[in-house]
């Protein structure tokens, strides 16, 4: 009986025993030290000079012996970098953390350039699934088409194909910019959480399906609606926007951007905060 | 004859949205923190009001704009202005002794030229990781 008095007292996931942290909320709070000295670079990185060129044939290294080469050009502060012969390798160009400027002449397997901060990237061919997954920072320009998942969970810098990309673009995307000259498939910015997609051309069915937060325009026709996928009015601020952002972009400078449909979250999905931990794990 | 009391009128400005100053909602007091999405994440930047700071690092990255720093904006941790740094996944408190402006716009200016000072820093909490952990 006395157990069950207990129990009762309890939420109904700490009676299952499956939560016993305490919420005390705040996790690693830093002081800033506003006497920082001025630095553009991550400690462990490299100071590249951008006029100092090379090149790198890669036909005959392994990504992991290519990814070395790279990092060893710019310890010794290369800071344009000609990949030759990328011949469609898997993970080429990724974990790069300083400014670089990184020119591929040919295509890009899986995973290319992934969790990259910082560098501005130029492929001059296609790309594989999940290019420019983790992005945290930079610009990347694929000139062709790119394959499914193209900027997966990235959370900053601009990322931009000028042709057109597969299903699941941007999927949990946290921040950042995508643009995309031409179509995109299924499912476009599947949970997206922050940041911004941009479609030029038409986009396959379930747009923006249970996504959180963040904004799509597209340009051309939509399959249709996912999740919780919502229809908004386009603003000055959004045209602004799309303007500069398209300009970086070096597309769209024909593009009427006032004909655009904006799509944003209806929020219907924003109801986590009432669920019990364990009952959150099941909602996601 | 008893004075009759003015009602005065209170003076306190009411802040739209202004991060650090707008009243948490009782989920933010009970976790003592931001809940990230519940100011305007979609807030563009201001671009007149880049700090001689910000210009200098675009240049230096050779970007066209302020590339991630678009979003990064400036929020508040127990009831004092902070920025969020998604290096070391927690709040970065602004010092006392820093007077922020009343507008959003500069607000966020300076939490992003602070959240870079602070990230490239020998003194990031990163750094003793890599040092630690750093395999190549």
């Amino acid at each position: 009986m006395a157990n069950l008095k207990t129990a009762e007292k309890k939420t109904k996931a700490q009676s299952m025993g499956m939560h016993t942290e305490v919420l005390t909320g705040k996790t690693q709070q830093k002081f800033f030290n506003p006497d920082e000295a001025e630095n553009f670079f991550y400690w462990g990185t490299h100071d590249v000079d951008f006029n100092k060129r090379t090149e790198l044939d890669v036909k005959d290294l392994d990504c992991k012996q290519a990814n070395e080469k790279i990092d060893i050009l710019m310890s010794e502060g290369y800071g344009t970098i000609v990949i030759k012969n990328p011949q469609g390798k898997h993970s080429l160009g990724v974990g790069i953390l300083n400014k670089l400027n990184l020119i591929f002449e040919g295509s890009l397997g899986y995973f290319g350039v992934g969790a990259i901060d910082g560098p501005i990237v130029t492929v001059k061919g296609r790309v594989g699934w999940s290019c420019a997954e983790n992005m945290m920072a930079g610009k990347v320009v694929i000139e062709k088409n790119a394959g499914s998942c193209f900027g997966a969970a990235i959370r900053g810098g601009d990322l931009i194909c000028k042709g057109s990309v597969g299903a699941r673009t941007g999927i949990d995307q946290k921040g950042g910019s995508i643009i995309v000259g031409g179509d995109a498939g299924a499912f476009t910015g599947f949970m997206m959480q922050r940041g911004r997609i941009v479609i030029l051309g038409d986009v396959g069915i379930n747009l923006g399906d249970s996504m959180y937060d963040g904004t799509i325009y597209v340009g051309g026709k939509i399959g249709s609606f996912g999740s919780d996928a919502v229809e908004s009015p386009i603003t000055k601020s959004d045209i602004d926007w799309l303007t500069r952002k398209l300009k970086v972009a070096e597309i769209g400078s024909n593009v009427d951007l006032s004909k655009m449909t904006k799509v944003v979250a209806g929020k219907k999905l924003w109801n986590y905060d009432a669920l019990e931990p364990t009952e959150r794990k099941g909602a996601i | 004859m008893a004075k009759k009391k003015k009602n005065k009128k209170k003076s306190i400005k009411e802040v739209k949205g202004q991060l650090g100053k707008k009243k948490e909602t009782a989920r933010e007091k009970m976790i003592g923190q931001t809940i990230g999405y519940r100011y305007d994440v979609n807030l563009l930047p201001d671009y007149k009001k880049l700090t001689p700071f910000l210009k200098k690092y675009i240049e230096h990255m050779g970007w066209d704009d302020l590339n991630w720093l678009e979003d990064v904006h400036m929020g508040y941790e127990e009831d004092r202005p902070a920025v969020f740094d998604r290096n070391a996944n927690g709040w970065v408190t602004i010092p006392k002794k820093i007077k922020l402006p009343d507008n959003q716009q500069d607000r966020d200016m300076i939490a992003r030229e602070l959240l870079v000072k602070f990230q490239m820093s020998p003194n990031h909490p990163l750094v003793d990781l890599k040092k630690a952990y750093l395999k190549f």
